[in-house]
């Protein structure tokens, strides 16, 4: 008991000493662990370049300011290109993970086997960046915004796959057992079951996933794999801050409008 | 009502149909061409070199073919110090955005919040959270060279929108009779904070803090490219290289890295509620 007498009076604590001493020993690592991490990247840091940090940061900022705004034009098309990678990968996406994710649900899946497989592909999807798949698919595939596209989807299968084997097991059970109880296939129990049960997890979490591959797939150009991440690029290259500054207020106005747009129809599907 | 009776009377019929999910039919129709006429769209402005695909098949078939005969060998040394670095900044970065992110998240709270101070932290989650890691990451290695710190500053930087955002609509959905209870005591704001809001936020923030600490590795993987430390240099250079055993070395480490802290943040999360 956290409640102790001492010289006949009862003292309060909040937890029994072995738990306090838990907490304590926790913290403890925790704080060494941070330390040595740290001497870790101080090692590594060259720290005299550290002192004009600040200099260069504004002279950074002056540079950009203010953005060069007769490249807009040229921009427009690189920006469709984003539009259309994030978009038509994420389709792609969904398409994969679709099935796939029948097959990870614990309630739906035919197998075992079949179940694992589903989730190794998921996990493996999952722990890569879109970043990673577009370097590799430049080398395999070539540089250009089909890279890109192939890019977003593989990223998305394992994100839109998790969310989606979650809602199918989340499903309630009893519509499952009144259709099977009615003779229906196996397809059918699926289809007027357990579909229109996750419908609107299935509609969020793709628009969601969108609102997050528009975002990802303004930087698969510094990797050639097309898109707006091409100009900046080059931009960077040339230390032509200004037009780097009209690049990044671009990437800003069409993330904000995703994401107002994304969460407005999350908001109406829930 | 009218609509419904039809059905209804439809369904004994045997026409039955299920509810159509978007309910306006104009809105219905008015998505069904837009997707249309986007599709085609695409399909006409999006050149894909067809050859080249097909020449690259190949290289592709290599690429999967080298997750059987992964190479942790001819490179280890790089491979070690690249995981290791990678590995420290993701702690060090998540450890330093979840305590800058915490006064932030206080001040992008409507409820508890003054406005000025409420739309200065909103304003900075907004720029935290538009931008890519990576565009991040070359705005800071410009600033403080190359290296891991830089891969630090931009990893704390992006964990400081996401956590603050969270945590911030977090505390404004809290409850507000709580609140009311501990400050009609005669609380200062600090005890305030720390009896009123703190326990009924806290943990959440332990679950958010994990799956960040996840989501910073897997950047921490990808900054390297622009120069701000990591295992991305060293995965860069084996793919252009075509090292493909190297490449998949280090993609199976990453793999294993994240199923550890996914094992891992899931048996924390149970310990915490």
């Amino acid at each position: 008991m956290p409640l102790t007498t001492a010289d006949n009076q009862y003292r309060w604590q909040r937890r029994e000493r072995k738990q306090q001493l838990a907490i304590w020993a926790g913290w403890f690592v925790g704080i060494l662990l941070f330390l040595i991490c740290w001497k870790v990247i101080s090692d590594n840091t060259i720290w005299e370049f550290l002192e004009d940090a600040g200099v260069q940061g504004l002279s950074l900022v002056n540079r950009m300011i203010p953005p060069d705004w007769s490249i807009t034009g040229s921009l427009m098309g690189p920006l469709w290109d984003t539009l259309n990678i994030a978009t038509v990968g994420t389709a792609l996406g969904v398409a994969i993970a679709f099935p796939l994710a029948f097959l990870a649900a614990r309630n739906t899946s035919p197998h075992p086997l079949m179940r694992g497989l589903a989730l190794t592909v998921i996990v493996s999807s999952r722990s890569i960046n879109a970043l990673i798949w577009a370097m590799l698919l430049v080398t395999i595939v070539g540089p250009g915004v089909f890279a890109g596209i192939i890019a977003i989807a593989l990223r998305s299968i394992g994100f839109i796959g998790k969310l989606l084997y979650e809602a199918i097991e989340e499903i309630n059970s009893e519509p499952v057992e009144a259709i099977t109880a009615s003779g229906a296939a196996n397809t059918q129990v699926l289809a007027w079951s357990v579909w229109p049960q996750i419908l609107p997890a299935f509609v969020g979490t793709a628009v969601y996933r969108w609102d997050i591959n528009i975002r990802e797939s303004t930087v698969l150009g510094l990797v050639g794999a097309g898109g707006i991440g091409l100009q900046m690029n080059a931009a960077i290259n040339n230390l032509a801050w200004g037009q780097v500054a009209t690049v990044f207020v671009l990437i800003f106005a069409t993330v904000v409008v995703s994401e107002w747009l994304s969460a407005r129809i999350r908001r109406s599907v829930s | 009502m009218n609509a419904t009776a039809s059905r209804i009377e439809l369904a004994k019929k045997g026409h039955w149909k299920p509810l159509p999910f978007i309910s306006d039919q104009r809105l219905r129709w008015g998505l069904n061409i837009a997707v249309l006429v986007y599709l085609l769209l695409v399909y006409f402005s999006v050149e894909v070199n067809w050859g080249r695909v097909a020449e690259g098949m190949e290289r592709g078939l290599n690429f999967i073919a080298s997750f059987a005969s992964p190479d942790f060998i001819s490179r280890t040394d790089e491979i070690f110090l690249g995981i290791r670095e990678s590995l420290t900044m993701t702690f060090t970065s998540t450890v330093i955005g979840v305590i800058l992110s915490v006064p932030i998240g206080l001040g992008a709270a409507r409820n508890i919040a003054p406005l000025p101070v409420y739309l200065f932290c909103r304003t900075l989650i907004a720029l935290s959270r538009t931008f890519q890691e990576i565009i991040i990451a070359i705005f800071f290695v410009a600033m403080v060279g190359f290296g891991p710190l830089a891969g630090v500053i931009t990893l704390a930087f992006a964990t400081i929108g996401f956590m603050a955002k969270l945590l911030a609509e977090d505390i404004e959905d809290s409850r507000a009779d709580q609140m009311e209870a501990v400050r009609s005591t005669g609380a200062s704001w600090l005890q305030w904070i720390n009896y009123a809001v703190q326990p009924q936020v806290m943990p959440r923030l332990i679950g958010l803090s994990l799956y960040r600490l996840d989501i910073n590795f897997r950047e921490s993987a990808v900054i390297g490219i622009v120069g701000a430390g990591g295992i991305g240099a060293t995965l860069n250079t084996s793919i252009n290289r075509y090292d493909y055993d190297t490449s998949a070395a280090i993609l199976l480490i990453i793999i294993a890295v994240v199923l550890a802290s996914e094992y891992f943040s899931g048996y924390v999360r149970k310990w915490v509620q």
